[in-house]
């Protein structure tokens, strides 16, 4: 079958990076809030846009929560949109999809590590997964954000930034990095492959 | 722009962790940009990029990165109109504004310059690179480019004590831009003035240092860095 991966549009933002990137591993990808199209489409992408709160608030104005938890194709979040996929964020005291338990929470900025936690660091690969096929542990992938999750069940890959975060998570047809695959060289776009290529 | 783009290739494959694009006749001129080369770049990178020089409105910022750059640095702009990073880091996100300083020692201080591509109009904004460091992450800058002009194209190593200077007040990413001019240069910055990434240009141009030359040996010197492809 055809595939038609979509990403989804929510708030007039900047996705031409992703849009970039997904035509460099093989697909010519529309950027839509249609209902019809998501339903329709092979594979999600939730990118994130903004602040937790603004971006939940976004969703919902597009009337989207409901086509997002229930999407059966394989949907991936992408930064704010892997944090949207949990329970809740402390940025704006943000309730967000709920589809995987847990809170996203700042970072405490000291001398040694700002924040944002911006620029490239490694990734540990802790469970299997399709997102993570052909990949070495100990990766490299480019971050950008101040709010993170814990490990929980179902992190698949964890980074250190004065604490441990969840920088890869599988539930489901559900999976989120926090890094930015489109911008994390050879690696991301492997990451990108490895997705679309899951059924 | 052919130029541009074959560059940019070239980085990406060396192992360049970021690239930033500098248009520094930029502001001098007043002049209104083509900016259709940003696409070009965005459509064939893979690693995150900068574009700096002209942007003065949310609209410049906004055209920029819808074309797809990651960051857009301000530098003249800001001192001129301080509200500008307020406004942009509202906007935009503080992870995509970046402000760039250029330093100059007068008299034992460190005083920021404007216009600084253009040697007719380079001049003191009397503002001191300290106080304006601080002002600029309360604005709501997300990164700081300190180019260090008394450095500055000489090759002879990073300012380490004024970069020192500006790191105990810097709370957000600091990147050192000034005087690299070999290897050493690049461990020194990192371990004693502790910044966030080092830019470089001209070491990097003319094929002196490659990048991935330079990351095998910071990685020999203990400093964690991306290793370059096929490398570990």
């Amino acid at each position: 079958m055809k595939k038609n991966p979509i990403i989804i549009a929510y708030a007039g933002a900047n996705l031409s990076s992703l849009q970039f990137a997904l035509k460099r591993v093989g697909y010519d990808v529309s950027i839509t809030s249609s209902h019809n199209k998501i339903r329709n489409a092979s594979h999600i992408f939730l990118p994130g846009v903004g602040a937790a709160a603004s971006a939940m608030g976004k969703i919902k104005d597009n009337f989207l929560i409901d086509t997002l938890v229930n999407a059966k194709q394989p949907t991936l979040g992408i930064c704010l949109g892997m944090q949207l996929l949990f329970t809740s964020s402390d940025e704006g005291s943000a309730e967000c999809l709920d589809i995987i338990n847990g809170n996203a929470q700042i970072f405490e900025a000291n001398k040694n590590m700002p924040v944002p936690h911006m620029g490239w660091n490694k990734i540990k690969c802790i469970s299997e997964s399709r997102i993570t096929k052909n990949i070495n542990d100990k990766e490299f992938a480019y971050f950008v954000h101040s709010y993170s999750l814990p490990e929980c069940q179902y992190t698949i890959a964890t980074t250190d930034y004065g604490k441990t975060f969840s920088s890869i998570v599988e539930k489901d047809n559900f999976f989120g990095t926090q890094f930015h695959p489109e911008r994390s060289s050879d690696f991301g776009e492997m990451i990108l492959k490895n997705f679309l290529d899951i059924d | 722009m052919g130029d541009i783009l074959n560059l940019a290739a070239r980085y990406k494959n060396e192992g360049a962790d970021e690239l930033v694009f500098y248009d520094i006749t930029a502001s001098p001129d007043k002049r209104v940009v083509d900016r259709t080369w940003v696409n070009a770049v965005a459509s064939i990178l893979n690693i995150p990029f900068c574009v700096a020089g002209g942007i003065r409105s949310i609209d410049d910022a906004e055209e920029i990165l819808n074309r797809g750059a990651d960051k857009i640095s301000i530098n003249t702009p800001a001192l001129i109109n301080p509200d500008l990073i307020n406004i942009l880091a509202d906007r935009f996100g503080s992870q995509c504004v970046v402000i760039g300083i250029d330093s100059l020692l007068i008299n034992n201080e460190y005083y920021v310059y404007k216009y600084t591509g253009n040697t007719k109009l380079s001049s003191s904004s009397n503002r001191k690179t300290k106080d304006w460091a601080k002002e600029v992450q309360k604005r709501g800058a997300g990164e700081i480019v300190l180019n260090c002009m008394n450095k500055d194209g000489v090759q002879e190593g990073y300012d380490i004590s004024q970069l020192q200077k500006i790191r105990k007040l810097c709370k957000v990413p600091l990147i050192a831009s000034g005087g690299a001019g070999k290897l050493s240069h690049f461990d020194e910055v990192f371990n004693q003035a502790n910044v966030d990434g080092a830019l470089a240009a001209s070491i990097f141009h003319s094929g002196k240092i490659s990048i991935n030359d330079l990351k095998k040996y910071l990685i020999s010197q203990k400093i964690n860095v991306r290793p370059v492809k096929g490398e570990k």
